[in-house]
């Protein structure tokens, strides 16, 4: 039953073949059995699920249940989460209870959804490659010597080892589309103010969104329908009516445009993976796609914006963490300084850290025209390249990342190497775009993760185009040796 | 931009970040090199460009000024590490 997609899963729990009780004990007993090894968790709440599990059966029985009622679901560890421990990967959350829920956490209960437990991440949202969590490194299930991405980098660990049928995470970079990539699997990040962000421990406001890490494009379109729709409680959450995002997953691709951008194509892009990409282009281009070239010519300049933007957000966004209210509170301060400078830097990690500082310093008095404002320039400037291209193409196709999985410890040395790493997804953060990522073959052992970019609120055509490359291929019904 | 361990003490302090002395060599050679791939903005001339603060350009809506949350002070106040008389506790701030 844990091969299952989230459809024939609903389709068993409909025809009565399982109850979501015995379900959710497939899930929690393979956790139990297996997370030792892959570290994707930081915690597990069986008997919240068991007692959601329950809830869900009488709703099915009584005829008032949704599509999702009784299937479960992992959380990745940013999303508040009433009553269990919401750490965002860090020392300053490990004794957080979080006292309400996310709007997403709420929303999905709501479906009927049972709650595994909460994944591994990179501490507040910083890393792509799970390696800064206070928890530890998550390991890739193709692969244990190799990262899973980040920074959802549990939630997608846990997905591809089937110990869950789907997770949620968010990104601000790249941190659902890489993971996924990195673990063959379908993750989208939807346009910026499509899924609220209440309740999503913030990094970077104005460049964070959730979305869901699944095993298809199907799978996918069902839970952001679930997930998406207008919130009061974020004040930048779309005004827009609530979309049905598997509507038009079979629709007809033919005479789609599809752009390819020769940035996306160039030097640092490993040449197998870019053979891999170029392959699943000649499939698009059998299932009715006109592919042609087109040009971003700022995408060079995203990433140096980006860490200028996310860490200015960051250092803001983190100030609230001040041994006080809740959190880390370092003991026998002297004096109210010191107990904020002792609580920050005894609480947060070494990537936090640089990322706090690196904003402090942007946005310290004489800095701010030549790094704030300067990066806010370039970002209009790569919007409008995004602009441009798609008044040529309807979506625009490229790697997510330039390489397979890399190893552990690989770039943890020099944090400009990992940053590096996420050149083809984080200038769609920037222009607030949605894109996803899913699986388009293998280099060696490792899944390759293909990128299609839409323009504002375009979710539902790159799921179609998605699922209709997965009608026609198998890539993303591959799983790791042992979880098969 | 090369940072000087001076430089970094500075930041650390405006971002109430204690830091062992021995790790600040490390943080000056690290935030100065991304500091340096950061400078690579400067490579375009942006004078013309209007700054982007917002993916769509949409304003933040405004509500009216009701209350809407209801008081959970005692759950909030739980989860602090020192309170007393539903009070958060921090050492003395003001010489009497």
């Amino acid at each position: 039953m844990y091969k299952s997609s989230l459809i024939q899963l609903s389709r068993a729990l409909d025809r009565r073949e399982i109850s979501s009780v015995e379900l959710t004990e497939i899930y929690l007993d393979r956790i139990a059995r297996m997370d030792a090894e892959y570290n994707s968790f930081i915690t597990v709440t069986g008997e919240l699920a068991r007692t959601q599990a329950g809830e869900a059966d009488q709703r099915r029985q009584a005829g008032s249940n949704g599509p999702l009622t009784g299937i479960p679901i992992a959380h990745k560890d940013i999303f508040c989460t009433r009553g269990v421990k919401t750490s965002c990967g860090s020392r300053m959350l490990d004794n957080f209870i979080a006292p309400y829920d996310a709007t997403v956490v709420e929303k999905l209960r709501r479906a009927g959804m049972v709650t595994l437990g909460k994944t591994n991440m990179d501490e507040f949202a910083m890393g792509s490659s799970n390696e800064t969590s206070f928890y530890g490194p998550v390991r890739n299930p193709w692969d244990l010597e190799r990262v899973p991405g980040g920074s959802s980098g549990g939630s997608a660990c846990a997905v591809a080892a089937r110990l869950a049928p789907a997770a949620t995470g968010t990104d601000t970079g790249g941190s659902i589309r890489q993971p996924a990539a990195l673990c063959g699997l379908t993750g989208i990040k939807p346009t910026y103010g499509t899924v609220s962000r209440y309740g999503m421990i913030a990094y970077a406001s104005s460049l964070d969104q959730g979305g869901p890490i699944a095993r298809s494009a199907e799978d996918a379109a069902l839970l952001l329908t679930a997930m998406a729709g207008f919130d009061a409680r974020d004040s930048t959450s779309a005004e827009r009516p609530a979309e049905d995002y598997s509507a038009h997953l079979d629709d007809s691709i033919e005479g789609l445009r599809i752009g390819l951008p020769r940035e996306f194509f160039g030097e640092g892009l490993d040449s197998q993976v870019g053979a891999v990409i170029e392959s699943a282009v000649k499939q698009f281009e059998r299932l009715g796609a006109i592919v042609s070239e087109i040009s971003l010519p700022n995408t060079r300049l995203s990433i140096p914006a980006y860490y200028v933007v996310a860490p200015a957000e960051c250092s803001s966004n983190l100030a609230r963490f001040d041994g006080v209210r809740y959190g880390y509170r370092c003991d026998d301060a002297l004096d109210i300084n010191d107990l904020f400078s002792r609580s920050r830097g005894e609480g947060f990690g070494a990537e936090v850290k640089r990322r706090i500082m690196i904003g402090t310093y942007a946005l310290s008095a004489g800095y701010y025209d030549a790094y704030y404002l300067k990066a806010q320039r370039i970002r209009r400037l790569i919007r409008d390249d995004f602009h441009r291209a798609f008044e040529q193409a309807d979506v625009i196709l490229g790697p997510t990342s330039p390489t397979v999985a890399f190893k552990l410890g690989e770039k943890t040395g020099d944090p400009v190497t990992m940053y590096l790493s996420d050149i083809y997804t984080i200038s769609i953060n920037l222009a607030g775009l949605p894109a996803l990522s899913l699986p388009a073959g293998f280099v060696a052992h490792l899944p390759v993760g293909l990128q299609l970019i839409g323009d504002h609120f375009g979710e539902a055509r790159l799921l179609n185009a998605a699922h209709r490359y997965q009608q026609a291929t198998d890539w993303h019904a591959r799983a790791p040796e042992g979880c098969n | 931009m090369t940072l000087e361990k001076t430089n970094v003490e500075k930041i650390a302090w405006l971002a109430r970040l204690k830091l062992s002395d021995n790790d600040i060599p490390e943080y000056a050679r690290q935030l100065s090199s991304i500091l340096t791939l950061v400078e690579q903005m400067n490579t375009v001339d942006t004078v013309s460009v209007a700054p982007l603060a917002h993916p769509l350009e949409l304003s933040l809506r405004l509500r009216d000024d009701v209350v809407t949350e209801e008081n959970q002070r005692e759950a909030f106040q739980a989860l602090a590490a020192h309170v007393e008389a539903g009070l958060y506790w921090v050492p003395k701030v003001i010489d009497t």
